[in-house]
C-alpha cells in the first residue's frame, strides 16, 4: 500500500522534473539564441495583419497567374518525376538490403549505411553541389530531389518489406519457389499498396521541398517566389503562396482518396 | 517413408537446440509433436524442409537425403513437402485461388512463375482442391476478407496442390477458435488418409493430439522424450514431459 | 476513373458461364486504381524527363566536374577560411533552433491535437483546426521564414517563428492521429467516473499515447534540424546553413562544404541515436 503511494508520488515528481527540464532547455535555448519571446509572440498577429494588407493578391496580380501556374506545374512534374525515379532505384536497393529478401549481412549493412548517409546530407548541400556542376537548370533541381528521396525511400521500403512480406516469403520458400518467383508472386503484390502510399507522401513532400531547392537553384516555383519577394512585389508573392497552398492541398486530398481505395 | 537420424542443432555454441533426434514415419500417418514452449518443436519442423539449417544428422525422404542437396535439388525436395503456418502466411492481397496456385511455383520455370502463368489443368485442380476444403465459392475473394479458419484451409489447399509426400504443420490451430480448430484438424486427418501422405503437426493441446494423431512424439529441451502410438500414451509419460501432472489438459 | 469502375461491372457479368477458362481474379476497384496510379506516374515521369530543361549543360563534363567536387567534399574536407570553433558554434545555433522550435511545436501541437481529435471534441471544432493546419502545412517552411523576416527582420526571431509554424501544424496532425487510435473504452471508463475533460486528457490520453507522441516529437526534431540548416542557407537566417551557403555559393570552397556536411551528418546521427534510446526507455515502461 505504502509502496504504491510511494510509486505514485515518485512518478509525480519525475513528471514534474521532466516538465521543468524541458522548460529549462527552452529558456536556455532562447537565451543563447537571443530569441525574445515577447517580441516573438507579438510578431505573430503583426505578421498576419501585414499579410492581410500586403500579401493580398489584387486584381493587378491576376496578370502573374499564367507565369506562376506554368512554374508551379513544372515544379509538380519535377517532384513527381524525381520521386518516381527515386522509388524505382529504392525498390531494387531495398530488395537487396532488407533482412527478408537481402543477400547477406554485408550487403544489408552496407545498404542501410548508404541509405542513412544519403538521407542525412542536407538538401541544401545537394542543391549547391549540383548547382556548381549542372548550372541553373531543372536538371539540378531534379537531381537534388532525387538524391534526397532515394535515402528516405530505401529506408521506408526496407521497413515495409520486413514488416509485411516476411511471413509469405517463408511460405513460398517452403513450396520450393525460386527467389524471383517469391519476389514477384509474394513480396511485390503484398507491399505494392504501401509502396504507392509512400510514393504519394514523398511527392507531396517534394513539392514543398522543391520550393526550397528552387530558391537555391533558381528554378521552378521557388525561383519565381524569390523573384517577386526580392523585388517587393508582395501581391504577386502572395498569389504564388496561394497557388502553392491550392496545389499541395489538392495533392493531399487526392492521395488520401487513392490510399482509401488501395489500402 | 520419412526417416530422421541423429539430428543435431545449436544456435550458439554450448546452447543446443536439438540433441540426437531420430524417428521415422510411415505414409498415411498423422503425427503430432508435443512439448513445452521452447522445447525445439518448430526447429525440428523447419529442419525437415531445411528452412532452418541443422548442424548434423540425416533427413531421408524415400531414402534421399535432404541435407546434402544443393540449391536446385533442395527446391525439388521442398515442393514435395507442404507447409502450413500458425499465421497462415498467405499473400493477403491476392485472391484465394492465386494463393492456392502458389503451391505450383516449385514446378514451374522461373519466368512462368514470375509472371504467374498457370496452365488450365493447374487452375482446375486448384478449384477441385478448394471444393475439397469447402471454399469453392470463395475462389475470387481476397484472402484478407476471410476468417482465420478459412485462411488456414486456403493454406491446406496450397500445400495439397504441391502433390506433397509430407505436410508440415507449424502450430496450425494456435490462432483459431475451437470450432475452426476442429474443422482444420479433421480436414488434415482425412486428407492424410485419402492421399496417403505424412502429416506432422506441432501442437500445444494434448487432448487434440490424442484425438487426431496416430503417433505422438514428445520433445523436451531439444531431446526426444518419447515416440509412441497415440493410444499407448500414459499420463505418467506426459507428466514427465511437462514436469507436472497434466490430468486437466487431457479433459 | 469512373469509366474504369464501369468496366469492372461489365466484366463481372459473364463470370458464371465462363467455365472452360478459370479466371484468377476480378478487376476490383483497388486493382484498377493501383494500375491507374502506376500508369499515371510512369507517363508523367517519362514526359517530364523528356522535357527536362538541362540548360545546355554537357552532361559528360558536368558529371566529371561533379566527381571532382564530390572528391573535394567527402575525401578532403577541411575548415577552409573559418575556424573549427566558429563552425561548431554555428552548428550549435542550428541545433538549438531545432530544439526550441520542436518544444514550441510539441506544446502548442499537443493542445491543438486534443481539440482536433474527433474522439474528444465536437466535429466542427476538430474540422476547423484540421483545415487551418492543412493550410499552414501546405506552405513550405522557407516561405514562412521569409514572411516573418519581413515583419521582424532577418534573424533568430523570424527563423524561430517560421520553423515553429510548420512544426505546430505537423505535430498537431501526427498527435491527433495517435490520439484517435486510443481505444474508446479507455476514455469512456474515465468518463463514467465523472472525471473532468482535462483529467481524462492527463490521466488516460497522455499516458497511453506517450510512446507514440515521443516518437513523433523526435522525428520532428530531426526534420527541424534539417529545416534549420535549410533556412539558414536560403534565407540567410544564420547557423550552420548560412556558413554552408557562404562556402558553397560565394567562396566555392568545397573542402569547407565537406567539413560542414560531415558535421551536420554527425548531429543527425546523434539525434537518431538519442531518439532510439529514449524510445526504448519509454517503451520498456
Amino acid at each position: 500500500m505504502t509502496g504504491s503511494i510511494k510509486y505514485l508520488s515518485q512518478k509525480h515528481w519525475r513528471q514534474t522534473g521532466v516538465i521543468a527540464l524541458v522548460g529549462a532547455i527552452y529558456l536556455i535555448c532562447s537565451w543563447i539564441l537571443q530569441y525574445n519571446n515577447l517580441a516573438g509572440i507579438t510578431a505573430v498577429p503583426k505578421a498576419f495583419a501585414w499579410l492581410g494588407t500586403n500579401f493580398m493578391p489584387t486584381a493587378d496580380s491576376m496578370s502573374h497567374v499564367p507565369q506562376i501556374w506554368t512554374k508551379l506545374m513544372q515544379t509538380v512534374l519535377l517532384a513527381i518525376a524525381s520521386t518516381v525515379v527515386a522509388a524505382v532505384i529504392a525498390i531494387f536497393v531495398a530488395l537487396l538490403g532488407s533482412k527478408v529478401t537481402g543477400f547477406n549481412w554485408v550487403v544489408q549493412t552496407a545498404t542501410r549505411g548508404i541509405a542513412s548517409f544519403f538521407r542525412n546530407i542536407p538538401l541544401v548541400a545537394w542543391a549547391m553541389i549540383l548547382l556548381f556542376s549542372f548550372k541553373q537548370s531543372d536538371f539540378t533541381g531534379f537531381l537534388a530531389l532525387l538524391l534526397m528521396s532515394v535515402g528516405y525511400l530505401i529506408r521506408a521500403f526496407m521497413e515495409i518489406i520486413e514488416d509485411e512480406a516476411s511471413e509469405t516469403t517463408l511460405a513460398l520458400k517452403a513450396t520450393g519457389a525460386s527467389y524471383f518467383q517469391i519476389i514477384f508472386q509474394a513480396v511485390l503484390p503484398q507491399i505494392l499498396p504501401s509502396l504507392i502510399s509512400w510514393v504519394l507522401y514523398m511527392i507531396e513532400n517534394n513539392v514543398r521541398d522543391a520550393t526550397l531547392v528552387g530558391i537555391l537553384t533558381g528554378t521552378g516555383i521557388g525561383f519565381i517566389f524569390d523573384l517577386y519577394y526580392k523585388s517587393f512585389r508582395f501581391d504577386a508573392a502572395g498569389m504564388t503562396v496561394l497557388a502553392i497552398i491550392l496545389v499541395v492541398i489538392i495533392l493531399e486530398v487526392l492521395s488520401n482518396q487513392i490510399r482509401k481505395v488501395i489500402l | 517413408m520419412l526417416e530422421v537420424k541423429n539430428l543435431e542443432k545449436s544456435y550458439q555454441k554450448d546452447k543446443t537446440a536439438l540433441k540426437d533426434i531420430s524417428f521415422s514415419i510411415e505414409p498415411g500417418k498423422f503425427v503430432a509433436i508435443i512439448g513445452p514452449s521452447g522445447a525445439g518443436k518448430t526447429t525440428i519442423l523447419r529442419s525437415l524442409n531445411q528452412l532452418i539449417k541443422d548442424d548434423s544428422g540425416q533427413i531421408l525422404l524415400d531414402n534421399q537425403d535432404l541435407r546434402t542437396a544443393n540449391k536446385a535439388e533442395l527446391r525439388k525436395h521442398r515442393r514435395q513437402i507442404g507447409m502450413i503456418f500458425q499465421n497462415y502466411n498467405l499473400v493477403e492481397r491476392l485472391t484465394v485461388i492465386e494463393n492456392v496456385l502458389h503451391g505450383r511455383l516449385g514446378y514451374k520455370s522461373t519466368l512462368a512463375g514470375v509472371f504467374g502463368r498457370y496452365t488450365e489443368d493447374e487452375k482446375k485442380e486448384a478449384m477441385v482442391l478448394l471444393d475439397k476444403v469447402g471454399l469453392k465459392e470463395f475462389a475470387l475473394q481476397r484472402c484478407s476478407e476471410l476468417s482465420g479458419g478459412q485462411k488456414q484451409r486456403v493454406g491446406i489447399a496450397r500445400s495439397l496442390i504441391q502433390h506433397p509426400k509430407v505436410i508440415l504443420c507449424d502450430e496450425p490451430i494456435a490462432s483459431l477458435d475451437p470450432i475452426s480448430a476442429q474443422t482444420v484438424m479433421q480436414l488434415l486427418k482425412e486428407l492424410t488418409e485419402e492421399f496417403n501422405i505424412i502429416c506432422i503437426a506441432n501442437l500445444h493441446q494434448i487432448n487434440i493430439a490424442k484425438k487426431y494423431a496416430d503417433q505422438i512424439i514428445g520433445i523436451r529441451k531439444g531431446e526426444l522424450v518419447f515416440d509412441e502410438p497415440a493410444a499407448d500414451l500414459s499420463e505418467a509419460t506426459l507428466a514427465e514431459l511437462y514436469d507436472q501432472p497434466v490430468t486437466k489438459e487431457l479433459k | 476513373m469512373i469509366s474504369n469502375s464501369n468496366e469492372t461491372v461489365f466484366q463481372r457479368q459473364p463470370e458464371a458461364p465462363q467455365s472452360e477458362k478459370i479466371i484468377l481474379h476480378k478487376n476490383s476497384l483497388s486493382r484498377v486504381m493501383i494500375g491507374f496510379v502506376l500508369m499515371g506516374l510512369a507517363v508523367i515521369t517519362v514526359f517530364t524527363l523528356l522535357h527536362l530543361d538541362s540548360a545546355n549543360v554537357q552532361l559528360g563534363e558536368a558529371f566529371h566536374s561533379l566527381r571532382e567536387t564530390l572528391t573535394q567534399i567527402f575525401i578532403h574536407p577541411n575548415v577552409g577560411s573559418d575556424s573549427f570553433s566558429m563552425l561548431l558554434s554555428a552548428l550549435g545555433i542550428s541545433l538549438l533552433l531545432a530544439i526550441i522550435t520542436t518544444i514550441i511545436g510539441a506544446v502548442i501541437g499537443f493542445f491543438l491535437a486534443i481539440m482536433a481529435s474527433r474522439n474528444l471534441t465536437n466535429r466542427y471544432l476538430s474540422a476547423g483546426i484540421r483545415v487551418f493546419m492543412a493550410v499552414v502545412r501546405a506552405i513550405p517552411t522557407i516561405i514562412w521564414v521569409l514572411i516573418f523576416s519581413i515583419v521582424c527582420g532577418l534573424g533568430t526571431t523570424a527563423a524561430v517563428l517560421g520553423l515553429s509554424f510548420h512544426s505546430v501544424a505537423y505535430l498537431t496532425k501526427a498527435y491527433s492521429e495517435s490520439i484517435e487510435e486510443i481505444d474508446q473504452s479507455t476514455i469512456e471508463a474515465l468518463k463514467v467516473t465523472g472525471s473532468k475533460f482535462w483529467v481524462i486528457v492527463f490521466q488516460a490520453i497522455w499516458p497511453t499515447t506517450m510512446a507514440s507522441l515521443i516518437s513523433w516529437t523526435f522525428i520532428r526534431l530531426e526534420i527541424n534540424f534539417a529545416n534549420a540548416v535549410a533556412v539558414g542557407a536560403a534565407a540567410g537566417a544564420g547557423g550552420i546553413g548560412y556558413q554552408l551557403f557562404v562556402a558553397g555559393n560565394m567562396s566555392f570552397d568545397f573542402h569547407e562544404v565537406g567539413m560542414i556536411v560531415y558535421m551536420v551528418i554527425a548531429v543527425t546521427f546523434l539525434l537518431e541515436f538519442v531518439a532510439v534510446k529514449l524510445r526504448r526507455v519509454y517503451l520498456a515502461k
